[in-house]
């Protein structure tokens, strides 16, 4: 994958495992890529991915067991949570922008049912 | 750490530093950019303790850098080999010269550049060769690498290798890597800290993801305003 330069590279990695828990791509459990595989894999600084892996960590996502490797820790509690949050920050955004492009509840409800559609029946 | 101090030098009438003053953070990848004539090179040099300063002073780890060569990898931008040598007996000269020799690290990554120990320097291509001057440089277990334009002049594919070759050996936590070099694109993703020189002064430096998020820009193109702008603004972090 390639990382957008204009945003800090350990925040990406860490969306980039927590997209992969919300697909299903990561599993509770799973073994992870271990921080040099990662590094190599993507040609990143080691240093960063260090600092992202320590941060999931923090963060419960994932936990090093020593001499096995990196696993995926978050529980499925935590994964629902997760899926809110950032359920919640898309729905914020949409919000503000459409305030801004001045449509009422109604008719920004309105629109995203229309879409909703047209994207199930592209499928 | 790296500390220049209020470092000059004049090489005739040409000012290459003029009386620049930074600290390089410790085990850190750090980019050195900056155009031609910027200073680069004697930059890397100073603190490899290969010229003396006109006046100021530079300081690795709070020592002069003539004290601290054993801990100091530096690649030069010309090579310095004889175009008779083969890489094995290049190897050989390290091996002896340098107790920090990591016999382990050269084979694995004579392997990882597509490299063989019989090649001759006169003999090979402008990347192999520049990717053979970097394997004796990075089998050396220094402390702190300093690397002058190890990208110049060769092809993507090289180039690609020379990256993956600094990111398999790199110890994290543990080594200050300095790479001065124009092909920021390819370094984007590596380096945690840059300084961006011109005309002998530090115009631009900092932590690379702060710059990131304040100027909501990447790396690449930070320095291509800096590279624009240069030397009447300065700006740091």
């Amino acid at each position: 994958m390639d990382f957008d330069a204009t945003r800090p590279i350990y925040l990406q990695i860490i969306d980039l495992h927590k997209r992969a828990l919300m697909t299903g791509e990561l599993k509770p459990r799973d073994k992870i890529l271990s921080q040099r595989d990662f590094a190599q894999r993507y040609n990143v600084n080691p240093n960063t991915v260090q600092r992202a892996y320590r941060e999931m960590e923090a963060l419960g996502l994932v936990e090093t067991l020593r001499g096995q490797g990196t696993f995926i820790a978050a529980t499925e509690e935590m994964l629902d949570t997760m899926k809110q949050d950032m359920a919640r920050s898309i729905l914020d955004s949409f919000v503000q922008e459409m305030k801004i492009l001045g449509f009422s509840l109604q008719q920004a409800l309105e629109l995203a049912q229309e879409a909703w559609q047209e994207e199930e029946s592209r499928l | 750490m790296i500390q220049f101090k209020q470092a000059t030098k004049r090489y005739g009438p040409t000012l290459a530093l003029d009386n620049i003053t930074i600290t390089l953070p410790e085990n850190k990848i750090i980019g050195l950019f900056g155009p031609n004539g910027a200073g680069k090179s004697t930059l890397l040099k100073a603190a490899a303790g290969l010229v003396r300063l006109s006046s100021g002073n530079v300081t690795v780890a709070g020592k002069a850098p003539r004290q601290m060569r054993a801990h100091l990898a530096y690649l030069p931008e010309q090579n310095t080999l004889p175009f008779a040598w083969t890489i094995k007996r290049a190897a050989e000269f390290y091996r002896a010269f340098f107790a920090d020799w990591d016999e382990d690290r050269y084979q694995k990554q004579l392997v990882m550049l597509n490299l063989r120990e019989d090649m001759k320097f006169g003999h090979i291509s402008k990347g192999q060769l520049a990717k053979a001057r970097l394997l004796l440089t990075l089998a050396r277990q220094a402390h702190c690498l300093l690397l002058d334009e190890p990208f110049s002049g060769i092809d993507i594919i090289a180039r690609g290798e020379i990256t993956r070759a600094l990111v398999y050996d790199y110890s994290e936590g543990q080594q200050t890597m300095i790479i001065s070099t124009h092909e920021i694109d390819e370094i984007e993703n590596l380096v945690e800290h840059v300084v961006f020189i011109d005309s002998g002064r530090a115009a631009v430096f900092g932590d690379a993801d702060e710059l990131r998020c304040q100027e909501g820009k990447s790396i690449v193109t930070i320095m291509k305003e800096a590279f624009r702008h240069g030397s009447e603004q300065v700006e740091h972090v």
